[in-house]
This record gives C-alpha cells, sequence and structure tokens, in this order.
C-alpha cells in the first residue's frame, strides 16, 4: 500500500469516520467518531445466500457486494444523521480476505474519498476487530494482549500501541472458525457452524469423546486445527462402521471442549510469559459462550483484566473498521488512489 | 453534457472525458498492471487533463459487461462512488456495444469478438447508419464462435471483426468466414472509455441514466457455483 502523509490535514481533537467493510460476505458501513463512539454499524449479510452452497462463494458474495454498497453506505450515513461533508475520512478494508468481495469496497471507498475530496484510509481486517475492543470498552487502552478468532483467521497478538502489533502465534492450517465450519457439516448442523456447534454443545458432554489437543512443535503460541478436524471426522465414520448412532451434541460439545483448550491455553500461556494484564478476544468466534466463558475464568485466576466486544461487533462490521482508521488518523497514515486489496496482507505491513 | 466514462471490462483499462460531443481528454493503460491500480489514477488525471470538474460532469458511464466479472465490479464500484460523490446519473454501457463504436464509417457488418474463456465469445453484430450511428443487429451474447460465424455467413455482408477475441479465434475465423472480412488496426482493437462516452451521450438523452445504486452489472453468465447446483438440480 503506498502511504500518503499529508501535512496538510487539519486535525482537530476529533474525527468523524465513514468505515467501509466488504473483505468476505457481509457488506458494511459505519460512521465512528474519535474511533470509540459509534454513530451507525450498518451490516448486510449475505448468510442466507452462501448457507444454499455450504460456505461462502467468492464470486457470488461479489456480486452481491456490488448490488448493495451504495444503498448500505448511504444507511450508515443517514442513520448518523450526517452527510458525507460532516465526515473527516473514508476507510475501508484492503486485507486480508476474498480478493473479489475486498476489490468492491476499495474500489468503491477509492472513488468515494476522491469524488468528495476526503482522505482515505486503508485498514487491516484484523486491525478492525482488534479495534472493536476499543469500541467495547472506553477505557481500554494498549498495552494488552488479544486472541483474534474467526472464520478466516486464528491470530495470537501483542498490541503493544494503538497500531503496533507483535504477532505471537498463528493457525499453521484451518482458521478456528474454518474447523467449526467443516465438523458441523460433518455432523449434519450445517452452515454457518459456529453458532451450530455452540448452541448444539450445550446439551453435550465435553469429556463424552476425548479429541486431541494440538500443539505445534517449537511453536509455543501457533495452533493447529485441521488434526481435530479429522479426528472428528474418523470418529464418525468408526460410529458408522460399527453401526453406532452418534450422539450430535456430544461430538460437538467434545470438539468445542477441544478448540476452546487450545485457543486458552496458548493465550494464557502468552500472558504468563509475558506478563500481560489486560486480555482481549476479537473476531466471529469470540461470540462463542463456551470461549468467552473460558477465557474469562483463566483470565480471572491470574487476576488479568478480561475484554471482550458484543456479538454485534464480533461478527465483521465496519464500525471496528472506522475505529482502527480513526488511529491512522491521527498518525496522518492515508492511502492514494493506487490502493488495491491484498487477499493475504500481513498484519502491521503497512 | 460532459461525461465521464470509464472502462475496465477487459485487459486494458481507460478514462475519458467527452464535452459538447468533443473528446477533451482520453486515458489508456493495457500493460498488465492491475485496473484497481491503474483505474482511479487515470480518472484523477483524465479530469484535471480536461479542464473540468467532477463536478460539472452530467453523468459516469461505464463498461457494463459483459468482461472479466472482476473487472466489471472495479468499473462498476468506480462509477458508482463517482457518481455518488457527484449526486449523478450513472449510465451503464454494454461492452460489447461500446466496442462496435470503435469504428466509423464502415460500409458493412461490425463483429466484436471478446475472448469469453469456456469456448465462447462475447459478441453480437452491429452495423452503421448513413448518419454513422450504431445500429444493433444482434444483441451482445455469450456463443461459441462458430455460433457467430454462422450468423456472419448467413447475412453475406463484409465484415470486420475487432476486440481481444481476434487474437484468440484468428485461425479459425480465417478457416471458416466465407464472407470478405478484415480485422480492425491496434488502435481501435480493444474497447476504449471514448467509445463508451459517445454511446452514454445518447443513452444519457434516451432518458436511461440511473441513480447509483440501481446499478449492476451485466455478466451475460451465472456464477460457476449456481451453475453447479443447478447442474446437481438445487440440491
Amino acid at each position: 500500500m503506498e502511504a500518503v502523509r499529508n501535512e496538510a490535514v487539519n486535525m482537530p481533537d476529533g474525527a468523524v469516520i465513514l468505515g467501509i467493510e466488504s473483505s468476505c460476505d457481509e457488506t458494511a458501513a459505519a460512521v465512528v467518531k474519535n474511533g470509540r463512539e459509534v454513530l451507525s454499524n450498518i451490516i448486510y449479510s449475505q448468510i442466507d445466500t452462501h448457507t444454499l452452497y455450504g460456505g461462502v462463494v467468492p464470486e457470488i458474495a461479489s456480486r452481491k457486494h456490488i448490488e448493495v454498497i451504495v444503498q448500505v453506505v448511504r444507511k450508515a450515513l443517514e442513520e448518523a444523521h450526517l452527510n458525507i461533508e460532516d465526515i473527516d475520512a473514508v476507510a475501508v478494508t484492503y486485507g486480508p480476505g476474498l480478493v473479489g468481495p475486498l476489490l468492491v469496497g476499495v474500489s468503491y471507498a477509492k472513488a468515494y474519498a476522491w469524488g468528495t475530496g476526503k482522505p482515505l484510509i486503508g485498514v487491516h481486517h484484523i486491525e478492525g476487530h482488534i479495534a472493536a475492543n476499543f469500541i467495547e470498552n472506553k477505557n481500554l487502552e494498549p498495552p494488552f494482549m488479544c486472541l483474534v478468532v474467526s472464520g478466516g483467521h486464528t491470530h495470537l497478538v501483542n498490541v503493544r500501541d494503538y497500531g503496533e502489533y507483535e504477532i505471537l502465534g498463528r493457525t499453521m492450517d484451518d482458521a478456528a472458525g474454518e474447523a467449526y465450519d467443516k465438523v458441523a457439516r460433518a455432523i449434519g448442523l450445517g452452515y454457518p457452524g459456529g453458532p451450530k456447534i455452540d448452541k448444539a454443545a450445550k446439551t453435550g458432554n465435553p469429556e463424552a469423546i476425548h479429541f486431541p489437543r494440538a500443539h505445534v512443535d517449537g511453536e509455543e503460541y501457533d495452533f493447529s486445527f485441521s488434526g481435530l478436524k479429522s479426528s472428528v471426522l474418523n470418529y464418525l465414520n468408526s460410529c458408522e462402521m460399527k453401526g453406532e448412532t452418534v450422539n450430535t451434541a456430544d461430538v460437538a460439545a467434545s470438539f468445542q471442549a477441544a478448540v476452546v483448550d487450545v485457543l486458552v491455553g496458548n493465550s494464557m500461556k502468552a500472558v504468563d510469559k509475558f506478563g500481560a494484564g489486560k486480555f482481549a478476544i476479537a473476531g466471529g468466534v469470540a461470540s462463542n459462550t463456551a470461549l468467552r466463558e473460558a477465557m474469562e475464568k483463566a483470565c480471572a485466576e491470574r487476576g488479568v483484566e478480561f475484554f471482550r466486544p458484543s456479538p454485534i461487533l464480533c461478527t465483521d462490521n465496519a464500525a471496528m473498521i472506522a475505529g482502527a482508521a480513526y488511529f491512522e488518523y491521527l498518525k496522518g497514515n492515508f492511502a492514494g488512489p493506487t490502493l488495491n486489496a491484498v487477499a493475504n496482507l500481513k498484519l502491521g505491513d503497512r | 453534457m460532459n461525461i465521464l466514462a470509464i472502462d475496465a471490462s477487459g485487459l486494458a483499462a481507460s478514462a475519458a472525458v467527452l464535452s459538447e460531443g468533443v473528446i477533451k481528454a482520453e486515458f489508456f493503460v493495457c500493460n498488465k498492471l492491475t485496473h484497481s491500480e491503474t483505474l482511479m489514477p487515470m480518472v484523477d488525471q483524465v479530469i484535471k487533463a480536461s479542464g473540468l470538474l467532477l463536478s460539472d460532469m452530467d453523468a459516469i458511464a461505464v463498461t457494463e459487461g459483459p468482461g472479466s466479472f472482476t473487472g466489471l465490479r472495479i468499473g462498476s464500484a468506480t462509477a458508482k462512488g463517482l457518481a455518488e460523490a457527484a449526486g449523478k446519473k450513472l449510465v451503464g454501457i454494454p461492452t460489447v456495444d461500446a466496442l462496435a463504436r470503435n469504428l466509423t464509417g464502415f460500409e458493412g457488418n461490425i463483429v466484436p469478438l471478446m475472448d469469453a474463456r469456456r469456448n465462447e465469445t462475447y459478441t453480437g453484430i452491429y452495423t452503421l447508419s448513413e448518419d454513422d450511428s450504431l445500429i444493433v443487429l444482434r444483441e451482445q451474447c455469450a456463443v461459441p464462435l462458430s455460433d457467430i460465424l454462422e450468423d456472419v455467413n448467413k447475412r453475406g455482408r463484409r465484415t470486420v471483426f475487432l476486440g481481444d477475441g481476434v487474437k484468440v479465434f484468428e485461425e479459425q475465423i480465417r478457416h471458416e468466414c466465407r464472407v470478405s472480412f478484415l480485422f480492425s488496426g491496434a488502435n481501435n482493437r480493444l474497447q476504449r472509455a471514448s467509445g463508451v462516452a459517445v454511446l452514454a451521450e445518447q443513452y444519457i438523452m434516451e432518458g436511461k441514466g440511473v441513480d447509483a445504486s440501481l446499478h449492476v452489472p451485466v455478466y451475460l453468465r451465472v456464477s460457476q457455483a449456481e451453475r453447479e447446483r443447478a447442474l446437481a438440480g438445487n440440491k
């Protein structure tokens, strides 16, 4: 991304930012003041369409984004009771994510910002998820440790300062949410897997089946979920061979327990090692009740302050993008008209 | 009437400003850079070079499709952003029509050929009236090359082929085309924003401009996932 430092931009005490997000299957726009106060947060979800296909189809997602992007942005301004003239900058997710969907938001934001004479800010999707915690918790300030878990991402991040990150661990294969989707499909719960397994697990026994807790050799904080997924599939196969009925609730609860154990285990290892006083979770899977409870308990045992956004700020949304953009706005980190979508954008790359 | 026209439907990307029937400025880039990186800087430059402002435009025009799915969306999203920012109408121009509009003064049929992959071409059949306006004889469509060549042969008129498909289909055309034919030159081979702008002027006068929210690309094809699902019987 081409960083443009624009000294001429007048920066008073506050800034109202319009955020746009289209990295996967939600078309979203939001207006946020000073990185913390949400004036509007519009999310158009395509989930019903993708459910027909058992997962997100990139081409279909891209087609849906282009149909609604104008309407979603208009609605965000309307609900904030603002006109574009009242906006200080336009922010957009430029990666990571699905390139087709990303390009719709990026192309629209570039043209709209240029046409209205507003500065443009390119935002990293994961930075957005982390920033959702600043919106939810007005007093949270770096440094803190953050676990970002979603359908596409699993990152354990040391947030040193606003916009300054050190990635301690990441998944070597499937993202946590991806494992949920695959297992949910295998046990017939359908898409999206996260909320469905979470619900089914409530009536199941988490100790009924012991699924493996994978640790990556030599990488203390990294994650791996593909072995766990295979282990669930093997279990289902062996039940079928033996003609045994599968208790879906028990499989869901036992699988979820294995995921949560690893997520909490690695996170707390990092908290202990770095002596973190604050810990936050973020991303779609951060809505998972078992994960929230286990993480809260583990933090409480250590006297670590625990933060998590409300579910509406965990799912992909644009308020978090406008929130993260505020801290770039303060630094004068603006993007030019060559800003491109970067599907595999790394955290901290600018 | 002032029109800002953009195209990102194919190999090249371009932007042009037309004012009172005159092309004031045009930029065209075909060098493998992604449209996402080239289009907005071109829009910025072409507006500056035209001596006009975005707010002076009466409408924003864009090739609506067919074409590269991703390219169409880059063009469409950019056009929507510009139209919304300026508070002006957006007009979508059929890509194959815009391609045919590259030619003037030709007596005979004009047949653009875009490489549509999967053994098909995005094409159509056009001719020019005595006052040089574009007449659509066969609307743009996605068909196998042999299908359109059969039509061309049946019509029996001298034909000019253009578009990025010429390079792909040249051998087959030479083999199957029974009418006298020629290929356009390099200067009018690919779709260009100036052609889009000229057609847009006519479209605007016909009242075909729409609100930015209503514009959608015309893909002429469903996505692969939808196609496979239909084949599997909507399971």
